[in-house]
């Protein structure tokens, strides 16, 4: 880790990668995780000129876009002390996929790695390095929690949110079945495939509805619309919101895939 | 064995609405995955072990040529013959001829996926041979002239009604009065036929999960015992195995089989682990008057140095499978492939080209929870990566997704044009998801609403608001 250790008096600068979804579908995510970020202490930018992390060009094999792609988001992104996105898709791609991209790139390899080395995902970068305990709140409610498969399974998020989510008086807090399960998703998989897609969305919706939880919580908006568009197809009611806005304490925002 | 996957589309469709299928495919989930996970609770050096089998199998690869052919002298030193084959239909001329030297009529066979690979039970059975599998699965699949639809479990696709249908279509003198209802019966009639099998083969077929080089013994790993009549009672056993099966020592061969039961089936060890190590010495008991084996190369050995060498880490333990989302749902035969679910997506295109395989690599969410699971922790993900990497650039430009995410990719290149055209874009769909917040059916995104509505944009990007000074 070569993270700053998040020492009194100096403020980490932070460069908050919004990423596409959240830009473009749900803004809310974004403020929701600079009043995090804010409130732990942190000196937030927005970097203007940034788009896409490269992901779904990587995923289908377009490693030269990908490589342009992340090329760009080093440029934009190397001088912060930290890089934080809230996705843990995101922020594995720039962590894990970026220096095995540019590997064999001269000028970025390094440059990959020392990036990589500073990205987080926003819930475990909170923990993790801002030492947050959890957050203070309330919410009378019962809430499943989706953990996404690059979140869990490349950057070993799973702690964390509930972590942060522990200090929500009146949240209680379901597991799912099969909470190492993937919703089915996978990014271009779910429109080059539809109905594997729909069916192992269907299963998850499944297991949230058993759960008897009236609100789904997860920390990447991909997987999050993907499950708000199947349990909303089957009719459910449960509501699906993203981690950083129900520990932003932002429940006035409809929940995704919800009109006012 | 050139099975088709041309039409994993089509085919997993199908699966997805096979009742019958969905059913068994839910033993899968309730079996092996909450077995393996109590087998590695119970094993807190589990994933020590999975480091040291990984290890191993890195060692044997970068050392193969030395360990396979130290493996040779020693079976010949124990009186066994060793057949080398480059391709399948060498491989299947070398069984064919053992057969022949031996006079042989019937041929019994221990579960064995290289088989499969290689086609073997049809050739032979061209060739006037008749051929029993002895694996119940296996079995089964054999005799509904299937192929099987897991690595491990055969027969996994079946439930037990269909069972008792195939062996009283089958079984001639089979009384209608006999009852078949429950899995203790079913298996009592595959005995009462298989054992008349064992007594009258004169060759018994097995594979390998490692071969010892140390020591020149093979190694089959069962639950049924199966294996051991089929190596026993014949005059003649044949072990077919790929070259990449071999191992240094039988310390080595401890430790992959225990993290291969565990894998597996959540077994501590299977039932039966069986060595042979030659044909029978003057006193033995028991055993085969020869002993052959059968190393088939079938385009490993150019695997060997290049991009996707981990994948002959491989020890055929099924983990991948039984976790992955994709075979979960349309469970082995979708895939058109002899090897199934994710290992299967990365080998089956090394065996047949990435022509003939170019779906497979894209039947994967990229979860991760195969290279999770892997006992020989090889980076499925990446490796199916590596495929599309290979299968994009190899596409004409305006070919499937292609112009769709080279545009995106072009678009998201340039931030000030992505930044019109998604905020456009954005503010139409907007529009569309009205006072629901969502779309039911969108021209363009057909595959997307399907099965899903698509949540709607909130209306102003991100950044476009953060710019006009908007904090929160």
């Amino acid at each position: 880790m070569t993270d700053q250790p998040a020492t009194s008096g100096s403020r980490p600068r932070i460069g908050l990668f919004v990423t596409c979804l959240a830009d473009l579908f749900r803004p809310s995510v974004a403020f929701a995780a600079v009043k995090l970020l804010e409130d732990a202490g942190c000196d937030i930018e927005v970097p203007p000129g940034q788009t896409c992390c490269g992901q779904p060009a990587y995923n289908s094999g377009d490693d030269a876009s990908a490589k342009r792609l992340a090329r760009a988001v080093i440029d934009a992104f190397e001088g912060f002390d930290h890089v934080v996105a809230p996705s843990g898709s995101c922020a594995g791609m720039i962590r894990v996929h970026y220096p095995k991209l540019l590997g064999g790139d001269a000028a970025y390899a390094r440059r990959a790695e020392q990036l990589a080395a500073k990205t987080h995902e926003l819930t475990s970068f909170l923990t993790d390095v801002m030492g947050v305990g959890a957050i203070a709140g309330r919410l009378e409610r019962a809430a499943a929690y989706h953990d996404s498969c690059a979140g869990l399974r490349e950057l070993g998020v799973r702690a964390q949110p509930r972590q942060l989510l522990g200090g929500i008086e009146g949240l209680e807090l379901r597991e799912l079945a099969e909470p190492d399960a993937c919703c089915g998703f996978g990014g271009t998989f779910s429109v080059k495939y539809p109905d594997i897609s729909g069916a192992i969305a269907d299963e998850k919706a499944e297991q949230i509805t058993q759960t008897g939880a009236p609100l789904v919580l997860g920390g990447d908006l991909g997987c999050l619309m993907n499950i708000a568009g199947r349990l909303k197809r089957r009719g459910s009611r449960v509501e699906v919101r993203h981690v950083a806005e129900v520990l932003a304490g932002d429940l006035d925002t409809p929940p995704i895939g919800e009109g006012d | 064995m050139h099975a088709d996957t041309r039409h994993f589309r089509q085919a997993a469709g199908k699966a997805l609405i096979d009742g019958q299928l969905q059913k068994a495919l839910g033993n899968v989930k309730r079996g092996f995955i909450a077995k393996r996970a109590k087998a590695r609770d119970a094993l807190p050096e589990f994933d020590r072990l999975r480091d040291e089998a990984r290890d191993i199998k890195i060692h044997t690869l970068a050392h193969l040529d030395l360990y396979l052919s130290r493996f040779e002298d020693k079976v010949k030193a124990a009186g066994g013959q060793v057949h080398w084959a480059e391709t399948e239909a060498e491989a299947r001329e070398a069984v064919l001829e053992i057969c022949r030297a031996a006079g042989a009529k019937t041929v019994t066979k221990g579960k064995s996926m290289i088989t499969e690979e290689i086609g073997l039970n049809a050739f032979l059975e061209q060739s006037e041979l008749k051929v029993v599998e002895t694996d119940l699965g296996e079995y089964l699949v054999q005799i509904r002239g299937e192929t099987p639809s897991h690595i491990i479990a055969p027969a996994v696709h079946l439930n037990k009604e269909q069972i008792e249908h195939d062996f009283r279509e089958r079984h001639k003198d089979l009384p209608p009065e006999r009852q078949l209802s429950d899995p203790v019966q079913l298996v009592a009639e595959a005995r009462q036929v298989l054992r008349q099998a064992f007594i009258s083969a004169d060759v018994g077929i097995t594979g390998a999960n490692f071969l010892i080089a140390e020591t020149g013994q093979t190694v089959i790993v069962t639950n049924e015992g199966n294996g051991d009549l089929t190596q026993t009672l014949p005059k003649v056993h044949i072990v077919m195995a790929s070259i990449e099966k071999a191992v240094p020592t039988l310390e080595d061969a401890s430790t992959l089989i225990r993290v291969l039961a565990r894998s597996a089936t959540g077994q501590e060890i299977s039932t039966y682990t069986t060595f042979s190590a030659g044909p029978r010495r003057e006193g033995d008991p028991d055993g085969p008057q020869e002993f052959h084996v059968v190393l088939l190369d079938n385009g490993r050995s150019s695997v060997l140095g290049g991009p996707f060498q981990d994948m002959l880490r491989c020890i055929r333990c099924g983990a991948c499978l039984n976790h992955c989302p994709i075979y979960q749902h349309v469970g082995g035969h979708a895939y058109g492939s002899v090897y199934p679910g994710p290992m299967g997506s990365v080998l089956t295109p090394l065996l047949q080209g990435v022509q003939e395989a170019a779906h497979l690599p894209y039947a994967c969410t990229l979860c991760g929870r195969c290279e999770a699971v892997c006992p020989e922790r090889i980076a499925l993900p990446d490796m199916l990566r590596r495929w599309r990497a290979r299968d994009f650039a190899a596409k004409p430009p305006l070919a499937g997704a292609k112009p769709a995410l080279k545009l995106w990719a072009a678009l998201a290149a340039c931030p000030r044009a992505y930044q019109l055209v998604t905020g456009a874009a954005i503010r139409l769909l907007a529009l569309l998801g009205g006072r629901k917040g969502r779309i039911g059916r969108l021209p363009l995104m057909g595959a997307w609403t399907k099965h899903r509505d698509l949540p709607a944009p909130q209306g102003q990007s991100f950044l476009a608001q953060w710019k006009a000074g908007r904090r929160k």
